[in-house]
């Protein structure tokens, strides 16, 4: 049976390999499936070998930097970490990051031909699709779940977000007792998920830091789940997120063990905020402060450091591997080109693109905008998604707008019927087209906002490579 | 523009029933009467309250989520079924879309049996099935104004099926349509018209637009209107991108989505 494993292994590792030298992609995913395929049960027994406990993270927005944080954090307190890194996050890709884990640990044991067993504690670290949640958790047995917001995003894979929440639901209810819950009190959907469960913790905002914003028009969870009724807010922060109540029930968000205060936005430098840990006798408070801005990601950090303190790391270790964070590849990553600034924002459903227009808005007053809109799978093969987007305020200061990707020209009606001229911006179907033309209309030492889908920004990203600016993802990941 | 009173919309559950960008299909309205020299005036009818039929030329009720669909079915049934089904008597037009055309039929049955009435002005019947329809469509439609080509995509657990006092929207080049097994998509009543197709519907299909639109107009001042052509190259040019994935679909075996 051993070597029917290790055969096992061995495969799907050479099949990794072959797809890497066939640039078919960080191949991360094609080990999984492969390894998945011969041996079935090899993600639970991976995870018994190579982790001592596993952490499991979901939500529709910031998965993959929030776990970047967090495997930061847990790095930092010495621990050793098997994680899917590569947004993999399907039981395909935590069957590879186990098994790239624990080939790792043996290359290492045999160079310095010591025994297995290392100093830290190993922890497995695994971002998770929303829809794969409940088969991975019951397969990995996590010891802390973490579950981030719920934004309506890929109707078309997902269904109705209402679904996705029925199946967490189901899942909280069926955690063992001593596994960590630990969630989002400022969405409404998932605030009382652990109603039934002992072992909770909660996070979220502790004001709106004077931002006075609106729920806009893509808020999704806006009605009151115990009785049906409007929720009101005493804030608004991120899609419907905020401080939420029901005028009718009573039914109001839960006080947060964790929560961030004073949150301040420093723009593409980064932001900052106070963390209050309110558990037990003792309240204490600690600085965080990240290299990646945008509100988003105030919510990134807050979860990962809330994570990373309920792990038993010390709250100076979260500050200081908080503060060296990089971004994940295409999230506010910065890239220079032709003397020109490329600023990249990754956005697949309302509630991102949103929070990327409001972070382009705050930086400039003058703009040069591409937006790449593609349709595959990773997606979302409906991109109707794009007219519940807020573009509007984006037209008054916009020195040129670019579209681009697969869907280029519903882009292009989004824009029309927003009230754009039709010579005000260029269309170009193909990507090489659309990034020249985007970067001769930005003067020299300025700086072109991207705002591509996923795939649009692999391709972006491969097409960069070509012009000598970057590398492939499966190398910064 | 403001010569002439603004043609009515009355907006049914916008909060409540815009999952799938229904915005857009009032965009597209508002900008195209604009571009023409007439006003659009949207009123929005939430739960609870009544609609002042006399002042209505066109209704819209978009798609939402089975929840909030099964929160808008109950209030419909308070006093609104019976507005709308009279201002279409009175030659109102309406555009349902997705969770929309189901509940502007006569009856939505859910998974578990459960029987949600509709407000009746469509002759349909929409029965739930545990997997869902989803993908690109193209039909072909024979509207009173000539045959053109629909381009949309759908997402529905629902099969309807017409009654004798509807005919299809159109006929189902690709794609699954009603029901996955007629060919027939969405329904006609008059001056009513249902459809699954969203993406949404009416960027894509400008004249399916101005069909609408005209019928809103003639309601609005009465006798018959011609609208002047507008410069539509860009929805042209999304046209052929859609085309061209509705002829993939066509060629390639078709799938269904299982939720659970
Ligand atoms: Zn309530």
């Amino acid at each position: 049976m051993i070597a029917v494993v290790r055969l096992a292994e061995t495969v799907a590792g050479s099949a990794g390999a072959l797809s890497r030298r066939l640039r078919l992609g960080g191949g991360t995913s094609i080990v999984g499936m492969v390894l998945n395929r011969l041996d079935p049960g090899a993600m639970e027994r991976l995870a018994a070998e190579t982790a001592r406990r596993c952490v499991v993270l979901s939500g529709t927005n910031g998965k993959t930097t929030t776990a970047r944080m967090l495997i930061a954090c847990l790095a930092a307190d010495g621990r050793s970490i098997a994680a899917n890194t590569a947004g993999a996050n399907l039981a395909s890709g935590i069957s590879a990051a186990l098994l790239a884990a624990k080939r790792a640990g043996r290359r290492k044991d045999r160079n310095t031909g010591q025994e297995t067993g290392r100093t830290g504690e190993s922890v497995g670290v695994f971002e998770v699709d929303e829809a794969a949640l409940n088969d991975i958790v019951r397969r990995l047995r996590p010891g802390l779940v973490l579950l981030m917001n719920l934004f309506r995003d890929q109707l078309d894979r997902y269904g109705e977000l209402e679904s996705v929440t029925e199946r967490w639901v189901e899942l909280a209810g069926s955690l063992p007792e001593d596994v960590t819950l630990l969630l989002n009190a400022d969405d409404p959907a998932l605030a009382f998920l652990g109603n039934g469960h002992p072992n909770t913790v909660l996070f979220g905002m502790a004001d709106d830091h004077g931002n006075n914003r609106e729920l806009s028009h893509a808020a999704d969870t806006i009605r009151c789940r115990r009785c049906g009724e409007a929720l009101s807010h005493d804030f608004v922060t991120v899609g419907h997120l905020g401080a939420w109540r029901c005028d009718s029930c009573g039914l109001h968000r839960p006080t947060p063990r964790f929560q961030a205060s004073r949150v301040e936005l420093r723009g593409f430098e980064g932001l900052s905020f106070s963390l209050l840990d309110s558990s037990g006798g003792r309240p204490e408070a600690f600085d965080v402060s990240v290299p990646i801005g945008g509100l988003p990601n105030a919510y990134n950090a807050l979860a990962a450091a809330s994570a990373a303190r309920a792990l038993g790391v010390p709250p100076e270790t979260v500050s200081g591997a908080l503060s060296q964070v990089d971004a994940a590849f295409g999230r506010s990553e910065q890239i220079f080109l032709q003397g020109r600034t490329l600023r990249l924002l990754l956005a697949k459903n309302p509630t991102g693109a949103n929070e990327n227009v409001r972070f382009v808005m705050s930086e400039e007053s003058r703009l040069h905008v591409l937006i790449l809109l593609n349709d595959r799978t990773a997606d979302g093969r409906d991109p109707s998604w794009i007219w519940d987007v807020d573009y509007e305020p984006l037209l008054d200061r916009l020195d040129s707008l670019t579209l681009g990707g697969r869907r280029c020209w519903e882009l292009a009606l989004r824009f029309r019927y927003a009230g754009a001229p039709h010579d005000s911006f260029s269309v170009h179907e193909r990507l090489p087209d659309a990034l020249d033309d985007a970067l001769s209309a930005t003067p020299e030492g300025g700086t072109l906002w991207i705002l591509p889908t996923y795939t649009a920004m692999l391709e972006l990203r491969s097409e960069l490579v070509r012009r000598g600016v970057a590398r492939e993802f499966w190398e910064t990941a | 523009m403001g010569l002439r009173p603004a043609v009515r919309l009355c907006h049914l559950y916008p909060r409540e029933m815009n999952i799938y960008a229904d915005r857009g299909n009032i965009a597209v309205l508002h900008r195209r009467l604009a571009w023409r020299g007439f006003d659009l005036r949207v009123s929005e009818s939430p739960p609870g309250e009544r609609i002042r039929t006399g002042e209505t030329d066109l209704f819209y009720l978009g798609g939402g989520q089975d929840r909030d669909q099964l929160g808008v079915a109950v209030d419909l049934q308070g006093h609104k079924a019976a507005s709308v089904r009279s201002a279409a008597a009175d030659g109102v037009a309406g555009l349902f879309v997705c969770g929309g055309y189901q509940l502007a039929g006569h009856e939505y049955r859910t998974v578990d049996g459960q029987a949600i009435g509709g407000i009746g002005a469509l002759d349909v019947t929409t029965e739930a099935d545990a997997t869902r329809l989803v993908g690109n469509v193209e039909i072909e439609s024979r509207l009173d104004t000539g045959r053109m080509r629909i381009f949309g995509y759908e997402n529905h657990a629902g099969r309807s099926r017409l009654g004798p006092g509807s005919s299809p929207l159109g006929r189902v080049i690709s794609g699954h349509g009603n029901n996955g097994e007629d060919r027939t998509e969405g329904a006609l009543s008059g001056r009513f018209a249902g459809t699954y197709l969203h993406g949404p519907l009416l960027p894509k299909n400008p004249q399916l637009a101005d069909w609408v639109l005209r019928l809103a107009l003639e309601h609005r001042y009465g006798g018959k209107y011609e609208l002047e052509p507008l410069d539509d190259h860009f929805e042209e040019a999304a046209r052929r991108t859609a085309a061209a994935l509705t002829a993939r679909r066509r060629l390639a075996p078709r799938f269904r989505v299982r939720t659970r």
